[in-house]
């Protein structure tokens, strides 16, 4: 029913990086790469975003959060994993204190790699994931007619 | 009938005017910033996604409180268009903010609540250099009415009269219009350290009532500035979109150019520009004419 990918709203959140992704993120931001002129807004309000992207891995502590994230953010949604961290665990995949990727916490859909993942590669990501976030609001429409409660 | 009129086009093309302002000003921001920024109607896309997400609210309230914030706001704009009482309007603008306020609140997000506990330090800012604009309506001479109507039809630009209050309002334009430096109860820009503030809690559709309430609110606000230069020739309304448009400008150049300031400066800064500007200006009107 409505275009919605003109206008994906990203949260970022930050579990177990070391920060090289999150720098990338908002390398997105500035001008060189200017995310904005796709419609892209960087709100910290998971009430009123899209897209989450998620960077570095997922420890106990944040797990919650994630989690939380994750389910105060309204349908139709989507996530997607930056970095290498993000994807799998990276390096710290065998610490005692990281227990995987972001996939281990909610359902991924995007999975952006590097380390640190490139800002063209994120964009490219996120480009992604609009086509996604337009597939799942018009399967959101479709389903909010007929009255069954959608997933994701 | 000609107030019927311009009811009728202020219902109909507020919102066009105010998201069409609302993409220039994110496109001009940008380009201050060296980037290309978004479409000039990314506002209406935005607001169009926000009507087809699911809508999570914490307490059902707020829907209630968004919408009553909402129809009382375009009311504010309605009895002005329709020529009513000046001090009403604004009465009646506080009297909605407050609904805002009740929405922000009720949800009991310790983020919403310290955004919420800075618009009502916002609104004890800004309120003085209101009250005292309608105060310099009311005291320019010739006629002393608070009647838009009238007001729209004196020999000579109000501001002539009134350029103190005209920078005093234009000053508390930049809270009202939440630009920074004193965008403390919520920012258009992306993270401030309370989130979202006020509107970290409103979700969907909410949000896109309040965006809908802002344009609303903002063409009623520059139609305000456009009051001080209207007068009984008709080329006046030219020169009063002008300087709308001006004072709209200068706001994005404040907002891309000042950092965010702390609460008491808010306070302090804006009752002395207040008192200075529309005081003095008062006093003068008083005494001479």
């Amino acid at each position: 029913m409505g275009k919605v990918k003109k206008s994906p709203w990203v949260l970022h959140y930050d579990g177990a990086s070391c920060n090289g992704c999150d720098i990338e993120v908002l390398a997105c931001l500035t001008p060189v790469y200017d995310a904005e002129r796709f419609g892209i807004v960087n709100t910290g309000d998971p009430m009123q975003a899209d897209i989450l992207l998620l960077t570095g891995g997922i420890n106990a502590q944040c797990q919650e959060v994630v989690k939380q994230i994750y389910e105060q953010m309204p349908r139709p949604k989507v996530v997607v994993a930056i970095g290498t961290c993000a994807c799998t665990g990276g390096v710290f995949k065998e610490a005692y204190n990281i227990l995987g990727g972001a996939d281990t916490t909610v359902p991924v859909d995007i999975y952006v790699p590097g380390c640190a993942a490139r800002p063209q590669s994120i964009i490219d990501g996120i480009v992604k994931a609009v086509a996604l976030f337009q597939q799942r609001s018009d399967e959101h429409d479709k389903e909010k007619k007929t009255g069954r409660r959608e997933e994701g | 009938m000609s107030s019927v009129i311009a009811i009728v086009c202020f219902l109909v093309l507020a919102p066009f005017l105010g998201g069409l302002l609302d993409g220039l000003d994110r496109k001009i921001s940008a380009r201050m910033q060296g980037r290309i920024g978004p479409p000039v109607l990314q506002p209406f896309y935005d607001v169009r996604k926000l009507f087809n997400k699911q809508t999570i609210v914490v307490n059902k309230a707020q829907t209630f409180l968004m919408l009553t914030y909402m129809a009382v706001q375009i009311f504010v704009g309605v009895l002005f268009f329709a020529g009513s009482d000046i001090l009403m309007c604004f009465f009646l603008l506080s009297t909605g903010a407050t609904f805002l306020v009740f929405a922000g609140s009720v949800t009991h997000s310790p983020l919403s609540t310290l955004g919420t506990n800075r618009e009502l330090l916002q609104m004890m800012a800004y309120e003085p250099a209101v009250l005292l604009t309608c105060l310099g309506f009311y005291l320019a001479p010739p006629d002393h009415t608070f009647s838009v109507s009238e007001l729209i039809q004196t020999p000579v630009s109000l501001i002539l009269y009134l350029p103190g209050f005209f920078v005093a309002f234009v000053f508390i334009l930049t809270i009202k219009m939440r630009k920074s430096p004193f965008d403390l109860a919520t920012a258009h820009h992306a993270h401030q350290e309370v989130v979202k503030g006020i509107t970290t809690e409103l979700g969907a559709k909410n949000f896109a009532i309040y965006t809908i309430t802002e344009w609303y609110e903002k063409v009623f606000l520059l139609a305000v500035v456009a009051l001080f230069i209207v007068n009984d020739n008709p080329l006046s309304y030219i020169a009063a979109v002008i300087v709308a448009l001006a004072v709209w400008f200068l706001e994005i150049l404040i907002d891309n150019t000042c950092a965010r300031v702390k609460w008491d400066v808010l306070l302090k800064v804006t009752w002395v520009v207040t008192l200075l500007a529309a005081g003095v200006n008062m006093l003068i009107l008083m005494l001479v004419f």
